[in-house]
């Protein structure tokens, strides 16, 4: 039986998405079956990330209404055999799928494969609630900064009323640099503050524009540090012990971030 | 240190440790039931009782709750401009 993960943070824009897409990539390039399921509906972005847009013929909602069977709608990616995405309806709106329906949907799916990957849609309304009620474990992303870090702290307290107890927490857009001068937060700062178990920290990183232009998830360029940040990830959720800092101290705060990132292991 | 780097207050703290206090105190907030609103009202209450025994300056009192490390206080700053006199029995 596998896992599902719902990938979530209250705010938008801060890298759920490019999240999803990336750790779900990851976890299939080291040989697990992976499906990631889009629930952001009518603001589908996933296939876009993944380069699978022209592959879509049916989604969701064509699912959850019986349009077709689930695995029609299941669209392979181009790279890997054992990663598939479900795609989001563009054209439905939100309350066309109901809680019920998720939770049964994912329990399809998990027999299936190893891990369900769900991209949640912004906001706290029903796009959330559908997201989260078929989920095992919950992955909280934010950007350092107050507004983002804030709603992750209310995304983390509903997470918590839903009974999807300690989710885990992803730093997306770190900028060393800044927050060697003083002008970020840094993780332990944020982790302190939500009082959240750190899965990982991605780096602001060029990549992730290019990798999203080709449609090609950054985690396979392995010149990317934001891919090698979601190498990691992917691996650490599969319960490998990727170590998040080492304690041998280097040069200063720039090697340790390169440290916590992963490189130099 | 020429005059915009002042205005911007660069100096004193780091955007970094501002960002965290202006975070930790919204979360208080946020994590509680205790809306501005309400604090208003319990500052107003608050007022209405200290008065009948001290001359306090209303507008300059500041009521909030603030965190450290673990624990939250509820803040209350209330100048006080004159101390009522010793009374029978008071
Ligand atoms: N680590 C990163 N470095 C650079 N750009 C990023 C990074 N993470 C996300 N982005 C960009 O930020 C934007 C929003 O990301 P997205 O994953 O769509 O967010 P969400 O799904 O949370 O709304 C996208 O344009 C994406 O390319
Ligand atoms: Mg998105």
């Amino acid at each position: 039986m596998g896992q599902v993960i719902v990938i979530t943070s209250g705010k938008g824009g801060v890298g759920k998405t490019t999240t999803s897409a990336n750790i779900g990539t990851g976890l299939a390039a080291i040989g697990n079956k992976v499906v990631l399921v889009d629930t952001d509906i009518g603001l589908r972005n996933l296939d876009v990330v993944l380069g699978l847009e022209n592959r879509i013929v049916y989604d969701l909602v064509d699912v959850t209404h019986g349009n077709c069977r689930l695995k029609q709608a299941l669209i392979k990616d181009k790279r890997f055999e054992n990663l598939c995405l479900l795609p989001a309806a563009q054209t439905k709106d939100k309350s066309a799928v109901e809680p019920e329906q998720m939770k049964e949907l994912c329990g399809k799916l998990k027999e299936e494969f190893d891990y369900v990957i769900i991209d949640c849609p912004a906001g706290i309304e029903m796009g959330f609630k559908n997201a989260i009620a078929g989920a095992d474990k919950a992955v909280v992303v934010t950007t350092p900064e107050i507004s983002a870090v804030r709603d992750a702290d209310r995304i983390i307290g509903l997470l918590e009323a839903a009974e999807l107890r300690n989710p885990t927490l992803i730093v997306n857009r770190i900028r060393p640099r800044m927050v060697k001068n003083g002008d970020m937060m840094d993780i332990n700062d944020m982790i302190d503050i939500l009082a959240i178990e750190l899965l990982g920290v991605v780096p602001e990183d060029e990549k992730i524009v290019i990798s999203t232009n080709r449609g090609e998830p950054a985690v396979l360029d392995m010149n990317s540090w934001a891919g090698q940040a979601y190498r990691n990830i992917a691996k650490r959720i599969t319960g490998e012990n990727v170590p998040l800092v080492s304690l041998e101290v280097e040069d200063g705060l720039l090697g340790k971030l390169k440290r916590i990132l992963g490189f130099n292991n | 240190m020429d005059l915009f780097s002042k205005v911007m207050g660069r100096q004193t703290s780091s955007s970094k440790s501002i960002a965290k206090e202006r975070l930790r105190l919204v979360l208080v907030h946020d994590r509680s039931s205790i809306s501005p609103q309400l604090l208003n009202d319990l500052k107003e209450d608050m007022l209405k009782v200290i008065s009948s025994y001290m001359e306090i300056d209303m507008a300059g009192t500041e009521v909030t709750l603030s965190q450290d490390e673990k624990s939250v206080a509820l803040v209350a700053n209330i100048p006080v401009i004159k101390l009522n006199r010793v009374q029978c029995g008071r």
